[in-house]
Formats: C-alpha cells, structure tokens, sequence
C-alpha cells in the first residue's frame, strides 16, 4: 500500500530527537557553557553577530552552540529572533576616529600618527598546531597609552586633496534593508548595509575577483582599525544625546586608483568596510566590493560580477542563499511528474520523426 | 545571561508588520498581478521554504479562522506539517486537512481539486514571482518591461519552443495574463491547475519571502495562460485513474513501487482522494 508521504508528523518529532541527542554529543563530556563561547570562540561570536544583525555576545553563543557550531544556521537563528524585536529608536552615526583601538594598520605609509598597532592578530602566528598549550599567557603592558584620537590616514591624504572628498551632508538617511525591500539601482549607504549582512566567504571571493583582473580597482589597505566605539542614542523626550554602551567595530578603509573620468580628476577614491566585533577579512572584503560597486558613478566600463549590484547584492545573504538552496530537498513531485510526462511526449514525437525505434520508457503494469 | 521569558504575538509578527502587509496586499488586489515590494521579515523558516506564503497567512490570520497547509496537494508532507504545526503553536488556530472547511488554505505547487469558495482565501508560496526571470535576470529591466506590458521575450520563448519541439515546453509555472494586463508567475503549479485560476471566486494571495514581492488574484478576474491561435492552451491528461480512489480527472502523482519501475498513479489531492474513498464505501 502507498505510504510514502504519511506521517510526515511524527517523522519530524523523531527527527527533532535524533538532533538533540547529535547536538550534545557524548553526555560522559560537560556541556559547553555559554560563557566558554563567548569568550574563547569570540571570532565566531563576532561572525553571527555581524551577519545576525545583532549585537549580542550572549545570544550569538546561544545560537552557535544550538546550531551545532555550523555558523549559517546561528546567524539563520539569530536573525530569525531579531526580526520579531521592537525598534526604540535608531542611534546617532558612530564615530570611528575616537574609536579606543586596540588593532591599527595601514599598507600605505610606514609610519603614520598614533603608530602602526598590531594588536590581536593572527597575521604572525606561523600557524603551527598548538598541541599542549594551557598556558595563559601574560601580557606586558606598553610603555605609554596610545592616544585617545587617532586621525584616519585617509584624511593625511584628504588634506592634500589627493583622495575624493566625501562633502559632509552628502550622505543621504539609509534605508532600513530588514524593513523596506532591496530595490534597484541601490544607493551607496543601501549596498553598504546589503554587504555588511552579506556572507563573508561570498564576499572574500567577489573581493579576491577583483585582484585578479574582473574589475581590477588597484586597491591599497589605507587604513583598518579594530577598538571599542561608544554607542549614542538621542531620545526625543530628552533631546540630548546619551551613551547606552560601546560596541567592538573593524573599520577598513582602502584607497583605490583612479584615472579620472564623468568630470572627475584623476585621485584616489575609497572603498569602505565595517564589521561587528573582530572581522578584519570581512571588512576588507567589504570594502574592495563596495570599491568596485561604484563603477557606475565613476565611470568605469562595467563588466565583472563584483561590478555588477543586482548579481552581488541579490546572492550576498547567506540565509536567502541556503535557504533557497536547500529549498531543492523538498517534494517537487508535482513539477517532476509535469515535466516527465512533457518528456515523454517529446521523446515519443522525436522517435516518431527521426524514424528510430521510441525507447520504451513506457510504464508497464501498475500495482494496486 | 539573563533568560528573557520571550512572548511572540498571535501568529508570530508583530500588529505593525501585519498591518504592511496588509496594506501591500491591498495593493496587489488593486492591482491584479502586480508584483508589490513589500517589507518581508525574516521569518524562523528558511527562506525557499514558504517564508511569504507564510508572512501573508499570519496578516490575515484571526482566532476564529481553519487553516488548511498543502504541499503537493498533499496535507501530510513534512513542510505542509511544519508550516501547519508552526501557526497551531503561534497562533493556537483550528487546522483542518478538508479544503471544504478551510477559511483560508496556504498551498506550494497545487490548487486544490475541490472547488472553491468566496468566502475562502488561497494562499500561494512563491519561489520566483518574477515570470520574466529566466529570460531576463535584471530586476531594472524586468520591472520596466512590465510597465510598458512588453512581453515579447515570452512570446518568443513559446514560439521557439513550438518550433524547436512542436510543443510548449513549459509544464508548471506555466505564465498566465492576470486581468489582461501583467504577465504573472502562477507560482510551479502544474498547468493542469492553471485553469483554476481563472474566475475563482476565492482570492487568491501570492507571497515570494525572499524575492520580497507580494500579488493577487482578487475573486472572478480573468487569468488567460498564455497561448497561440493555432497552438491553443492544454492542460496534462493521463491514460491512467487514480488507484485509490478511480478519480480519471484529478492531478496524478506517479508512484514507483518495486525496484522493476512499476508504477502506480495517485491522486495529488490528498484530501480530494480520501473523500472519494469514503464517499464510495458509504
């Protein structure tokens, strides 16, 4: 008797088990806190937040370690919980420049104002296996703090008009993308918000197609910084604006050549990354896109998909793109048996006219 | 950390957010067949998996309303049950599998054999609202298109098919003209259902999460699948009856029962299958 797609109901209650029990994995070995992700994972904590659209460390650990470690899914979790949330207000434009930095490089001078800080990076590890290392290792404290405004080597340049200048006020009031759908053509602050959402291993590969030739935009690190920046909101009841609390940020400026053209002298112009807590490849990334996604504006042919804002922007999201994906694991029967009974009138039409004997992919018999 | 005891609203979003969607489908059924941008949510399903028929369902969603899930035409397969179970959970409203008792019916790949109601609302889950997308992928260029109902491209298509393979070579999805104006993704129905489209006194609703577009067809508006004087629109015949229940003019799902390829043919129509099952022992 037919029974294939009955009990589809109890099917998921087992399914449901059999994840719970795979997700904790062997009981005899403690369950992972929350706080042990928080704070040892943290690189993965500031991935899900980033691409979650959330800042929360807590949430962020709760989601990679209910989806098993498989990052998508925690920023799948996370967004699915932040989109019921209410919004009080929006906050006033971060300002990087009094940023407290911890990481502080540029590829562009070799010594620039407020020094070149390496900070936490992985960059000079040499990447051998650490096999018995328990020990905390101690930090030695610098001989001086370093200064509490550290002027953005951009504005080195800037003062001497070499680099596009970006007129204050020029930047219009974003759109909200989880609120209002993408729309095209995408202003720059929309494809920003678009990027800064978007998967990083997408946008690294886009970001890499641009080096190697598909819209080569020349690129120097100008400047990327990784520190704390207070966050502020001003409540309209009180008309002032208040600190709630500082967020970890990775800000990456590069500068880009320019050969002038659509009335612009030849200059530097800039490609702009950000990204929550510690995420130097993304923001990088993200700014080599951007970079190339204002070919438009400045005239450039447009011929390479990190040009081209519909192909970038419509497949940047990782939870759109997976789901969609996966989507092909559900029943298509209906379809199927559509086009297999197309196929066959086909088939049978083009034995008939080519005069060869038809295949006999004719069902025979049936059981009932 | 502390734990937050969180409560979700009747039918999961939020009144602000049913209220735009209501409003956008107000839109869509001012205007029949126009693909409305709306502000889809992100919703705890994936996206591909019935996110905007899921975000329609939940605006129109009221306690007294019976909801009724299909996939495939079939009540019990894992998504319908998923989708079905979700909106019993969060918004605790009946659920029936009979489509005679539904007040609202959200479906992926089929319309339902049973006739429909005025006083019923179908709502469709959308992969690609766009009919144009596979023959022109730049949403710019596909939107301008619609406004200047400049359907070449399509009529092309069929007309190379026709040419290519004597045949349309189009089985589901098939397009259709909504009201003589917007060419519209019927959504992959097979063809055989198109004709249900056309003057059905229930609204019909069409929600594409990801895509971020919302239609409808209100009740009664003619919907003509698109076709050629001399190659006039068909619908798929079978040779074959249902096993179960002997119905020669539902949709068949085929079905292979042995490791030799014999086949069986079944209703898709769940629902449809079993009442004429009952009917025929009382």
């Amino acid at each position: 008797m037919y029974v294939a797609v009955k009990g589809g109901e109890q099917a998921i209650a087992r399914s449901l088990e059999l994840l719970a029990e795979a997700r904790r994995g062997d009981q005899a070995v403690p369950e992972l806190e929350l706080a042990q992700i928080r704070e040892q994972l943290r690189l993965g904590v500031a991935r899900v937040m980033q691409e979650g659209s959330l800042y929360d460390e807590d949430l962020a650990a709760l989601a990679i370690r209910q989806a098993a470690g498989d990052m998508l899914e925690a920023i799948f979790l996370l967004r699915a919980y932040r989109t019921t949330l209410p919004r009080f207000g929006y906050t006033l434009p971060l300002d990087t420049t009094v940023m407290r930095v911890r990481r502080r490089v540029s590829g562009t001078f070799k010594d620039i104002p407020g020094g070149q800080v390496l900070g936490p990076t992985y960059d000079y590890t040499q990447r051998l296996l650490e096999f018995d290392t328990t020990a905390v290792a101690s930090v030695a404290p610098a001989d001086a703090p370093l200064p509490p405004n550290m002027p953005r080597v951009l504005d080195l340049l800037d003062a001497e008009a070499l680099i596009e200048r970006i007129e204050a006020g020029s930047d219009p009031e974003p759109i909200d993308l989880t609120r209002e759908p993408l729309m095209f053509p995408a202003d720059r602050a929309t494809r920003l918000q678009n990027l800064s959402r978007g998967d990083e291993g997408f946008l690294l590969s886009m970001a890499y197609s641009t080096q190697r030739g598909y819209a080569e935009s020349h690129p120097f690190a100008g400047e990327i910084r990784m520190g704390e920046v207070d966050v502020r909101v001003c409540p309209e009841e009180l008309g002032f604006a208040i600190e709630i609390g500082s967020i970890v940020l990775t800000e990456c400026q590069m500068i880009n050549q320019f050969h002038g053209g659509n009335g612009v002298p030849p200059q530097f112009t800039r490609g702009y990354g950000l990204s929550m807590g510690e995420g130097e490849r993304k923001a990088m990334s993200m700014a080599l896109v951007d970079r190339a996604l204002r070919c438009d504006e400045l005239a450039e042919p447009n011929y390479a998909p990190a040009q081209n804002q519909e192909f970038v922007l419509s497949h940047s999201d990782s939870v759109e793109a997976s789901g969609f994906v996966q989507h092909l694991k559900l029943p298509h029967y209906v379809d199927f048996q559509a086009e297999l009974s197309l196929l066959r009138t086909l088939a049978t039409k083009h034995a008939t006219e080519s005069e060869a004997p038809a295949q006999s992919a004719v069902v025979e018999g049936s059981a009932a | 950390m502390t734990t937050t005891h969180f409560a979700y609203n009747f039918a999961f979003l939020d009144e602000d957010t049913k209220r735009m969607l209501r409003r956008a489908l107000l839109k869509a059924v001012a205007i029949p067949g126009y693909q409305v941008p709306f502000g889809s949510r992100e919703m705890p399903l994936p996206y591909g998996w019935g996110t905007g028929g899921i975000q329609v369902t939940a605006a129109l969603l009221g306690p007294d309303d019976v909801l009724k899930v299909i996939d495939q035409g079939a009540d019990d397969t894992t998504n319908a049950v998923n989708i079905r179970r979700f909106f019993s959970r969060i918004a605790g409203v009946a659920t029936t599998e009979h489509t005679a008792d539904a007040t609202l019916i959200q479906t992926r790949h089929r319309i339902p054999e049973t006739s429909l109601r005025e006083d019923q609302i179908l709502v469709f889950q959308v992969p690609e609202p766009e009919p144009l997308r596979t023959l022109e992928p730049r949403e710019a260029e596909t939107r301008t298109l619609h406004a200047l109902a400049d359907y070449g491209l399509m009529h092309v298509k069929l007309y190379e098919d026709i040419a290519q393979y004597g045949h349309i070579a189009t089985s589901y999805d098939y397009p259709v003209l909504v009201d003589g104006r917007f060419l519209t993704s019927p959504s992959p129905i097979p063809k055989f259902d198109n004709p249900k489209l056309d003057r059905s006194p229930a609204l019909m609703l069409f929600g594409a999460g990801r895509e971020k577009r919302l239609y409808a067809i209100p009740p009664y508006t003619q919907v003509q699948s698109l076709a050629f004087e001399d190659h006039p629109f068909e619908i798929q015949h079978w040779e074959h009856q249902c096993e179960l229940c002997g119905s020669g003019e539902s949709y068949l799902d085929e079905v292979v029962v042995d490791d030799r390829g014999t086949r069986m043919f079944v209703c898709s129509d769940t629902d449809f299958c079993s009442g004429r099952r009952l009917e025929a022992q009382a």
